[in-house]
């Protein structure tokens, strides 16, 4: 083992993978003894059948475990560690109670199956979240079923195929704008529909000739994420709902930028058939690294029938799954969705309430709208235009320098920051969105606003710096085309 | 930047080779330079069809995708198998060792959108300049 | 408002150098007409104190805390997590990381994710798996559609005693790009009809999809199919919703599948009402470019030290949009840690050892329950199996719940011929005293 190094943050051990370590007749686990005859696995099964062992699987001692999983950790930025201002992802602060109340052990060992009478805390809890979401959002009924915001579109795309279906024709494309993110198309054509790209003005923003263009007896949905990709609120909605219900559309919403709107404005008052959300966004649940999220799916009315089975239903005091809905569209997730995920966007919004939602987006606008002030006159704004929750900038005057978004990103991270999103939206080239979320105190943002300012100069004098950068991580400038050419995505024993 | 005479051009950045009924095709030095480093090359089965403008190959790089047009109608005579295992023979040499497919073209050669190295060069610095 | 830092005298100085005087003024690129014009109609927030108490009574709601013998598993099963997982998961550079976009910063994630991809592999003997998928259900419908990506072909063959909720899904996900799925009945031991899976067979399927073991606990003949399939051309797609019983049972992809995924909750994920869970996704190398989901490679930085990066991502939506290989954006990170974590404190003595113990006590109280109803199936299982009582279960099951006592799961809400067969599943949760309790209780049910 290499001596430790020390950075900014903590000692960087090398440390290997969980193949490399531990050691034969190591044990982290305890068993009780076994209460009753143990099996001659010859006995009753087939040899054909019998495994002769666990190759590959490690032997590690607790203290091993413990060891290698909390250096591990250490390598990895969390937003506990700072700020993490990625666009389109809404990094906001995990409340820590929520952690707890998920570990509840009425409901950690509740089992799916369990009969109704048992599980009365549960179905509660879900009836309720139902209804505050579609409080939050002006949509009718919601279904807390998808495990992940793109599960959740392909819910809601799924419900406006089976309902167009049931009026007759399926229709076979849907418009998604040039600024969605790329999981609309992807959904879309997992519903089995052709995708048609509208594109967005100098404005950056979606208008309505170009809507009523592409707008025909053949389009079964447009695709809209309000405030879009920019941050910038697609003032014309409510014209483009209305050109695409007169041809018998209808209108999806992508929720992700919720955190935008909450107290200040519905989505369902803008006319949207259906919106998905993200709660691991808005509603502060953690992002794990990379899951498990939630993608709850709210619908008006005229939907109701296609959501999802079972749907929560209150008779009296008593809750119950109802299951017999034919005109439902199945189920997209075993049992009934990411079940402590809602319980932490549940106790999110409990400890909020009205206000405290609309002062969370107040003050996302408020952070973001600042960086945008006062960086814009460092880096190129293409569309400077007040943004809402996330603004978006691009590399086009670090250019000159040789400089890319990509450079930029890996030089903050020496100074301590998560870089924003690059590359994204495809609309702006060399994009810098950032979405510092109501959860940054002003210093946080006048650090990161210092530190993207001396980046800006770096650009002009040291170039070199930049380009080279990371220089405090573990590892900097990972081959990635090594990676993708010969790809190793296992340990081999 | 790299221009054979001898070769034609598709405004997606082919060039290709007739060589009597058979067509050699790649993609160009511009293109190759414009994807950067290329991981991963998917070819067409030999014995496939393709109209002409229809996609027929796919080509990695690490952050994205770019399709490869026929520039011809005509039946895949021949795959250049050494790109399976060494994609980057595209970046290296788009010309030569680079080549992609053969097709046999079937019916007249439409070489109506096919444009000259001349052309091709001025269609590349018009695009540019769009920037 | 302690998610909240900047408070009100923090909002003037900002404000000023935006150019507004309010903060509500930051709303007005918001069409006035759409304003909203009235609070939210939400409950009042609760201070901490009063939200724990709050959920803490929900969360007793009906079982008042009593303490309960189950048996039931169906799908999501009751094994003891050791403690060693929850304290990883708290981490919160773990479980408030995104996803490892800039792989830099994220190493952790990143190795974690390849070493759960590599212990996938190396429990289902296939060649490459992704960093997980949703669950177990999306996970066959995923395999459903990357199987007819590969071969083409429209027919899809899958046995019913795939779990019904992975076959609702499946075919919620078919359902729009016209692929019908083929039931496949079972024969009278309790496996896939095997003859009936043969005469169905031709060269229009693309996938042949069982469950090992079954939905009713028994062990298929995942060779015997896999020659099957492969004599038409077909992969073999193998489901397995109770991963523990590999730790006995031979690997699929040695057996010939050519696709396995599965539901992998049993390794450290608290039952949780039925999520968040983790499907698994593993299949042979010839098949990496038309997988969904995640990939997490080895590679080397600028000064050849190892270190991880997402890989071959150009399958995926954020890349190629509409012709990505699904629409999948997150994977189950957190709950795949939990499963890594799990498999790598028991470890290849403990995972053995602990499948024994589950089979031990299942085939014990296959013996004390089969003398109070019969066992419905001859095949071999692993910790669960059917037990037909001579009653309706369902009015028994209540009453054992009197006692204390969830007895399994009545059958017929999924397969209603089997309107006097219950699914009982016993683990290292279970004591000897409580299959005894639980067969004692059924004996004296089953004459009233």
């Amino acid at each position: 083992m290499s001596a430790p190094r020390t950075s900014d943050c903590v000692p960087a051990f090398h440390e290997p993978l969980i193949f490399e370590e531990g050691g034969a007749g190591r044990r982290g686990y305890s068993l009780p003894a076994l209460d009753v005859e143990k099996v001659d696995l010859k006995k009753v099964w087939p040899a054909k059948l019998i495994r002769k062992g666990l190759d590959g699987f490690p032997e590690m001692s607790e203290v091993e475990i413990i060891r290698h999983f909390t250096r591990l950790s250490q390598w990895n930025y969390g937003v506990d560690a700072g700020f993490y201002p990625l666009g389109s992802c809404t990094m906001k602060y995990n409340p820590k109670v929520n952690e707890d109340v998920a570990r509840l052990p009425g409901f950690a060992s509740a089992h799916p199956y369990l009969p109704e009478e048992l599980s009365q805390g549960a179905l509660q809890m879900m009836f309720e979240l139902e209804r505050y979401l579609a409080e939050v959002s002006g949509m009718d009924r919601v279904t807390l079923q998808p495990a992940a915001g793109a599960q959740g579109e392909l819910t809601g795309m799924l419900m406006i195929r089976a309902y167009l279906a049931g009026q007759g024709n399926p229709r076979q494309k849907v418009l998604v704008p040039d600024t969605a993110h790329g999981t609309n198309p992807a959904s879309s054509s997992l519903c089995g529909y052709q995708v048609v790209q509208v594109k967005s003005n100098e404005h950056g923003i979606l208008f309505p000739e170009n809507i009523a263009e592409k707008m025909d007896g053949d389009v079964a949905a447009i695709m809209i994420t309000n405030p879009n990709t920019l941050g910038l609120f697609e003032e014309n909605i409510c014209e483009i709902v209305d050109i695409v219900h007169r041809h018998g559309g209808q209108v999806y919403g992508d929720g992700a930028n919720l955190n935008a709107l909450m107290g200040l404005t519905r989505i369902g008052e803008m006319g949207v058939d259906v919106l998905h959300f993200n709660l691991h966004k808005t509603f502060a649940t953690p992002h794990g690294g990379g899951g498990p999220g939630a993608g709850p799916v709210g619908v008006k009315a005229h939907l109701a029938d296609y959501l999802p089975n079972p749907v929560v239903v209150k008779e009296g005091e008593n809750y119950r799954f109802h299951y017999e809905r034919p005109k439902s569209i199945g189920k997209v997730r075993s049992f009934y969705g990411n079940f402590a995920i809602l319980l932490r966007a549940y106790a999110y919004i409990l400890s909020m309430g009205a206000e405290g939602l609309k002062r969370a987006s107040l003050v996302a606008l408020l952070n973001a709208n600042y960086i945008r002030a006062r960086l814009k006159e460092f880096y190129h704004l293409p569309y400077d235009f007040p943004c809402m929750h996330e603004c978006v900038f691009s590399d086009r005057w670090q250019n000159k320098f040789g400089i890319t978004a990509l450079d930029i990103a890996k030089r903050l991270m020496d100074y301590g920051f998560h870089p924003p999103t690059i590359y994204f939206p495809l609309v702006v080239h060399g994009a810098l969105m950032i979405e510092p979320t109501e959860s940054e105190s002003k210093e946080t943002l006048d650090q990161f606003i210092d530190v993207m300012i001396q980046i800006a100069k770096e650009a002009e004098s040291n170039p070199a710096v930049i380009r080279e950068a990371p220089h405090q991580t573990k590892v900097s400038r990972l081959d990635e085309v090594l990676a993708n050419r010969k790809p190793k995505l296992r340990w081999k024993p | 930047m790299n221009i054979p005479k001898e070769l034609k051009y598709t405004k997606d950045h082919e060039w290709t080779k007739l060589e009597g009924q058979t067509a050699v095709i790649g993609i160009t030095d511009f293109a190759q330079e414009k994807l950067g480093s290329i991981v991963f090359v998917e070819l067409p089965p030999v014995g496939k069809n393709f109209q002409q403008g229809q996609t027929a190959v796919t080509v990695d790089s690490v952050k994205a995708v770019a399709e490869v047009y026929a520039p011809l109608t005509g039946e895949v005579a021949e795959v250049n198998e050494a790109l399976r295992d060494t994609p980057e023979l595209i970046n290296r040499d788009p010309y030569g060792e680079g080549w992609m497919f053969k097709l046999k073209v079937t019916g007249s050669a439409e070489t109506g959108p096919l444009l000259t190295a001349k052309a091709y060069e001025a269609f590349i610095a018009e695009e540019e300049a769009k920037g | 408002m302690r998610y909240i830092p900047n408070a009100e005298r923090d909002w003037e100085s900002m404000l000023s150098v935006i150019g507004h005087k309010r903060l509500e003024d930051l709303a007005a690129v918001l069409p006035e007409g759409l304003r909203l014009q009235r609070p939210l109609n939400l409950p009042s927030p609760l201070a901490e104190m009063e939200l724990v108490e709050s959920l803490r009574r929900l969360s007793e709601k009906g079982t008042e805390g009593k303490k309960w013998i189950s048996f039931l598993g169906a799908g999501a099963y009751n094994h003891f997590i050791p403690a060693v997982v929850d304290h990883i998961l708290r981490r919160s550079e773990f479980y408030t990381a995104y996803t490892p976009y800039q792989p830099e910063i994220s190493q952790g994630t990143l190795q974690a994710i390849f070493e759960f991809q590599t212990l996938i592999c190396q429990l289902t003997g296939m060649d490459v798996a992704n960093a997980s998928v949703y669950d177990g259900a999306s996970a066959v419908a995923e395999a459903v559609l990357m199987a007819q990506r590969i071969k083409g072909r429209n027919r899809i063959l899958i046995s019913r005693m795939v779990h019904p909720e992975s076959q609702t899904v499946t075919q919620t996900y078919t359902h729009p790009l016209s692929l019908p799925l083929e039931p496949i009945p079972y024969s009278a031991d309790g496996t896939t009809d095997l003859k009936a899976l043969a005469k169905a067979m031709s060269g229009e399927v693309s996938a042949v999809v069982l469950q090992q073991p079954n939905f009713f606990g028994c062990l298929e003949d995942v060779e015997k199919a896999a020659e099957i399939a492969h004599a038409h051309g077909a992969l073999l797609v193998v489901a397995i919703q109770e991963p523990l019983s590999l730790a006995l049972i031979h690997p699929p992809g040695q057996l010939g599948a050519d696709i396995a995924v599965g539901e992998g909750q049993s390794f450290g994920n608290s039952l949780n009402f039925g999520g968040p869970y983790v499907g698994f996704f593993a299949a042979k190398e010839a098949y990496l470019r038309a997988m969904p989901g995640r990939l997490v490679g080895e590679t080397l930085d600028k000064d050849g030290r190892r270190g991880f990066v997402l890989a071959v991502a150009t399958r995926e939506q954020h890349i190629r949009r509409e012709k990505a290989t699904s629409n999948i954006c997150t994977n189950q990170a957190l709950c795949a840690l939990a499963a890594l974590v799990y498999m790598a404190t028991f470890g290849k003595q403990g995972l053995r050892e602990l499948a024994e113990t589950n089979l031990s006590k299942t085939e014990y109280a296959k013996k004390k329950l089969g003398s109070v109803g019969s066992l419905r199936f001859s095949a071999p299982t692993f910790n669960e199996f059917v037990l037909t009582l001579p009653v309706d279960p369902v009015p028994v099951l209540a009453g054992l719940r009197a006692e204390g006592i969830i007895g399994g799961l009545a059958l017929k809400r999924f397969f209603p011929e089997m309107a006097g067969e219950i699914l009982v599943c016993v683990t290292e949760r279970n004591s000897q005293n409580d299959v005894d309790r639980f067969g004692d209780a059924l004996g004296r049910r089953r004459k009233k």
